[in-house]
């Protein structure tokens, strides 16, 4: 086996490239004019691009753990690192127009790639330190995305309480970790699954996967660590809110699902558990979005309950062929759909009161139709790409025997259409309440891009089912 | 072929869509949006924008529609002609889709598909010829409907399980924003109710779908390949549940009593034309769904719930029947007729599907009457739908004790209700008399309690059919009614097109019924 570091970093290369980029984003921003600022942003699309590029040609590449079995190059992380930085691009169009008033932004670019490369580490760390370490890079990031605009106190509020969540879980994980490590005398997932006892009931085994799980329901904004999403969503600066209430999802998600693999079979019983924590997340997350009368806030809790329809895919891991494929799908749709519907925001002007939004779709017929996919695709309409996901996330919980958590999420569908019908019915049916200013062309064409992506990703939808029903999840 | 009915319409709905709004017209489009117009019962079709060059723009676009709309007509035509009646499903297009997950776009037709989606095509074209109160919005009101055509049509040519549902639940989409954005009264409330409802349908209806599909081997959505396989057993509690969920999808749209709420606020408080299709063609979608997949895929499981279906058809014709008879708001009259009419169809449905050794010819009248039922009740409900959009939009009322003595102002309403009217109660000559003869013929010689009392339901609406003519029509003419306008040519040509087939079907039958009968022995056969 090849160990040597040259050889190994040919596994790493879109992180090396994120990385290299944002530094050197940072750099132009030092010493760039304010009015060439803007800059940066093509510099950041460039790099996305880049790794992007590369991340695609690594498809085809052998699927293997990599850097002593600490990091997978499998298919999971390399279409984990395309739907990131595909959000990522999105959320740079919706960026470009928004901070153009801020004369040093420069640097708000190299913030994002790191909080991108922090997902996308995440979603292929195989080890307990290095999940540590993409928790902390992708956590601490977003803290100051979020409270960005440092005199607004809505992004003040939402940064306190995301890094105060933040902190704790985090804090958690680090004794969690210690635990495991200490009960299977390896932090690798593979020295985990080996090493752990498997039989009978071991309090610091049960301690230690808690307080793990516990970091990565924050990170996916499940319960009961959720509480920080509606804020963000209501008080960041809506590009912001597009990222972080989806990008870090995505590795939470794909690192959530390779430990429980790696949990010994006996010795835990994770599935009733993560199925109660999806029920309990779907459901609130509805119930929550049910009272909003702004548009981000009730955006943010529909996040929270799409996460709860995501956690299905990891109850049913093992138990059905679709599981792998369902999560990476019910991703990729959520991210662009997402993206979307920020992008609207962003587009608005970050307007938010649901009053606002009356009468949208006389003078704005694209932004509302935009806004109707990326609803329409939460709710799971078909064609659009979020039915899809629902479908095979349904289909792969029943065949994992948790018909009770398909009905369940069923019936929060039905639920939901109360919320997203508050939102779709006065931008349709409603009278103009007022002028309705915009960003620029860079975030309506960011915007629409997504929404046609999740028009096209539901109709297409094969080729992507195709390659993640051969995907592996490394170490299981 | 089949594909081009189905596609011609989305595609020229999108054009629809963004053809962009005269600019002469940016005084008349804004309108509706003051307060007057925007007032519970502005649908005067006639005489509500004030621009004529917009007027002229509108009737453009509406000539435009209804050509697009006849083409897929025409196709069905030629489908009609080139069916040959041998039973199984043919002229089939397939294309591969989702392989990965045993999804296809796979369209093709029987007898029943092939009598639905002609049935379908008409009502369309003479829905959106129709005049109605287009709000200064047309081009968006047509691209709606053309739409709702293509996707109606997919639905009822759907040989696939999932294409089936992406038809269903786009279908819904389409009819809230129609509700929604050209109802009055309380449209948006009744939009969202419907979609509510039926949404919730529908997902019982995809759990079921894939509770289907994961026990199909190898997996599958392609239905002739799962009617092939029969892959669920007659009994056991996963069978129930999947019978279950495509019961409550198919009850809540069909609807049977008790899925019924959502219907009277949404017909009464949709736009005419959109009122008739919710009739004629959506809630065909439910009952084409119990013979579709239910009696055709898990025909033993539909035998062990066949006496419970005939018992919720009965209670559905009676409670239908009787709160129609109480109405005094006309639209709301007709759509409670729909609950009535709908349980005729459910019960010739029980009846076909009923565990009945050695009786199977008496299930095959059943199952042909039903059929008929669905296209007769289309073409009926959705002319007695037309024509309240055309009181409304002369008077502003649906209250029938507002009217009276119309017979003597406007003969060609008079004379169009009168043929809707009691083809509807099931006079002989005419389209319902066939249908509902031979769901009753049937149904004695299986069920003959819950026939003899089913046709308490067939007293009840003629009673209620007679009052409603009689309130319309007959009596001292109100003095304010004195100038009441007779319908327009285009409502005419519209109307009589719906009772010319009503009379055809109900003097001649027999193309139809040969159609229908193709697939209706065959069905009950198995058994």
């Amino acid at each position: 086996m090849e160990t040597s570091l040259a050889s190994m970093s040919l596994d790493v290369i879109p992180e090396i490239i994120l990385a290299a980029g944002g530094i050197v984003i940072l750099l132009y921003a030092l010493f760039a004019p304010r009015r060439a600022q803007p800059g940066a942003a093509i510099l950041a699309l460039v790099t996305v691009a880049a790794a992007a590029a590369v991340s695609a040609a690594m498809l085809r590449g052998t699927e293997q753990l990599t850097f002593t079995g600490t990091y997978a190059r499998d298919g999971a992380a390399v279409w984990s690192k395309l739907i990131v930085l595909a959000g990522t691009a999105v959320v740079i169009g919706l960026s470009v127009p928004w901070f153009r008033g801020d004369p040093r932004h420069g640097e708000y670019y190299t913030l994002l790639l790191f909080s991108a490369l922090g997902a996308i580490l995440l979603a292929g760390a195989t080890d307990l330190k290095e999940f540590l370490m993409a928790m902390m890079l992708s956590s601490a990031t977003g803290f100051i995305l979020v409270a960005y605009h440092r005199r607004s106190s809505p992004a003040a509020e939402a940064a306190i309480k995301y890094y105060l969540l933040g902190a704790l879980t985090s804090a958690g994980a680090l004794i969690g970790v210690a635990y495991l490590f200490g009960l299977a005398g390896s932090t690798t997932l593979t020295g985990l699954s080996a090493g752990l006892p498997s039989s009978g009931t071991n309090l610091a085994l049960i301690a230690g996967a808690a307080l793990v799980v516990l970091a990565l329901t924050y990170k996916t904004a499940a319960v009961p660590a959720h509480a920080w999403m509606p804020d963000v969503a209501q008080g960041a600066p809506a590009p912001v809110a597009a990222f972080v209430t989806s990008i870090p999802k995505v590795g939470g998600f794909l690192f959530l699902a390779r430990f429980v693999l790696a949990l010994p079979d006996g010795g835990i019983e994770w599935r009733p558990l993560i199925a109660i924590l999806a029920a309990a997340t779907m459901t609130l997350g509805n119930l929550a979005a049910l009272w909003q009368d702004d548009v981000r806030r009730l955006l943010g809790w529909s996040a929270v309950s799409q996460t709860g329809y995501g956690l299905m895919a990891i109850v049913a891991l093992e138990r059905s062929d679709l599981a792998v494929p369902s999560l990476l799908f019910f991703l990729l749709a959520y991210v662009l759909g997402n993206a979307a519907a920020f992008g609207v925001v962003s587009e608005l002007r970050g307007r938010s009161e649901l009053a606002a939004y009356s009468g949208l779709a006389r003078t704005r017929p694209w932004l509302a139709g935009a806004l109707s996919i990326a609803l329409l695709s939460f709710l799971g309409v078909p064609p659009l790409a979020g039915f899809f996901a629902k479908l095979v996330l349904f289909a792969a919980a029943i065949e994992a025997g948790y018909t009770w958590l398909t009905v369940l999420a069923a019936v929060n569908t039905i639920v939901s259409i109360a919320y997203y019908a508050r939102v779709l019915a006065p931008a349709y049916f409603g009278d103009l309440a007022s002028p309705v200013p915009v960003l620029g062309r860079w975030a309506a064409a960011a915007t629409l891009a997504s929404a046609a992506a999740v028009i096209v990703i539901g109709i297409g939808s094969e080729p992507f089912l195709r390659a993640f029903a051969d995907v592996s999840l490394l170490p299981g | 072929m089949l594909t081009a009915a189905i596609f011609f319409p989305i595609l020229a709905a999108i054009v629809f869509a963004l053809v962009p709004r005269p600019k002469l017209a940016s005084v008349a489009s804004d309108a509706p949006e003051t307060p007057a117009a925007s007032s519970d019962d502005s649908a005067g079709a006639v005489g509500n924008a004030p621009d004529p060059a917009y007027r002229k723009y509108e009737r453009r676009m509406q000539l435009a529609a209804t050509a697009v709309a006849a083409v897929p007509l025409l196709l069905m035509v030629v489908a009609w002609l080139r069916f040959d009646s041998t039973g199984g499903f043919e002229q089939v297009e397939s294309v591969s889709w989702i392989p990965t997950l045993g999804i296809g776009y796979r369209v093709g037709l029987d007898g029943l598909s092939l009598s639905l989606a002609a049935m379908t095509a008409l009502i369309f074209v003479v829905a959106i010829a129709y005049p109605v109160d287009l709000r200064g919005r047309a081009a968006p009101y047509f691209s709606l409907m053309l739409f709702l055509m293509g996707v109606s049509l997919g639905l009822f040519l759907a040989l696939d399980l999932f294409l089936f549902f992406v038809f269903w639940d786009v279908s819904l989409v389409g009819m809230y924003f129609l509700i929604g954005a050209w109802g009055h009264g309380d449209a948006q409330r009744s939009a969202l109710k419907f979609f509510v409802y039926t949404f919730s349908g529908s997902l019982a209806l995809l759990l079921a779908i894939l509770g289907i599909y994961l026990a199909t081997d190898p997996r599958t959505f392609d239905m002739a390949e799962i009617i092939r396989q029969q892959p669920l057993p007659a009994t056991g509690l996963y069978a129930t549940l999947v019978f279950l969920g495509f019961f409550i999808g198919f009850a809540v749209k069909t609807p049977i009593v008790p899925f019924h709420t959502w219907l009277p606020p949404a017909h009464v408080d949709a736009p005419g034309p959109a009122s008739a299709i919710l009739a004629g063609v959506l809630l065909k979608m439910g009952t084409y769904g119990f013979v579709r997949i239910l009696m055709s895929m898990m025909p033993e499981t539909f035998e062990r719930f066949a006496l419970p279906l005939g018992i919720l058809a009965v209670i559905s014709i009676l409670y239908g029947s009787l709160v129609a008879l109480a109405q005094s708001n006309v639209k709301r009259l007709i759509a409670y007729t729909s609950v009535n009419h709908m349980g005729y169809v459910i019960l010739g449905l029980a009846v076909a599907g009923a565990a009945a050794a050695g009786k199977a010819d008496s299930q095959a009248i059943a199952l042909t009457g039903a059929t008929v039922e669905m296209v007769a009740h289309g073409l009926i409900t959705g002319a007695l739908f037309l024509i309240a959009g055309s009181l409304l939009a002369r008077t502003h009322t649906y209250e029938m004790d507002e009217y009276g003595g119309l017979a003597g102002r406007a003969r060609a309403l008079t004379g169009l209700t009168v043929i809707a009217a009691f083809a509807s109660l099931g006079l002989p000559a005419l389209a319902g008399f066939v249908a509902e003869f031979q769901i009753f013929a049937g149904a004695l010689a299986i069920y003959p309690w819950l026939a003899v009392i089913g046709l308490v339901g067939i007293v009840i609406t003629a009673a209620l059919m007679l009052r409603m003519l009689q309130k319309l029509l007959l009596g001292p003419l109100p003095v304010r009614w004195m100038s009441f306008p007779d319908l327009g040519r285009a409502e005419i040509a519209a109307l009589a097109a719906l009772a010319a087939f009503v009379v055809i079907i109900g003097v001649v039958p027999a193309w139809l019924l040969n159609v229908i009968d193709s697939f209706a022995g065959p069905l009950v056969g198995r058994g």
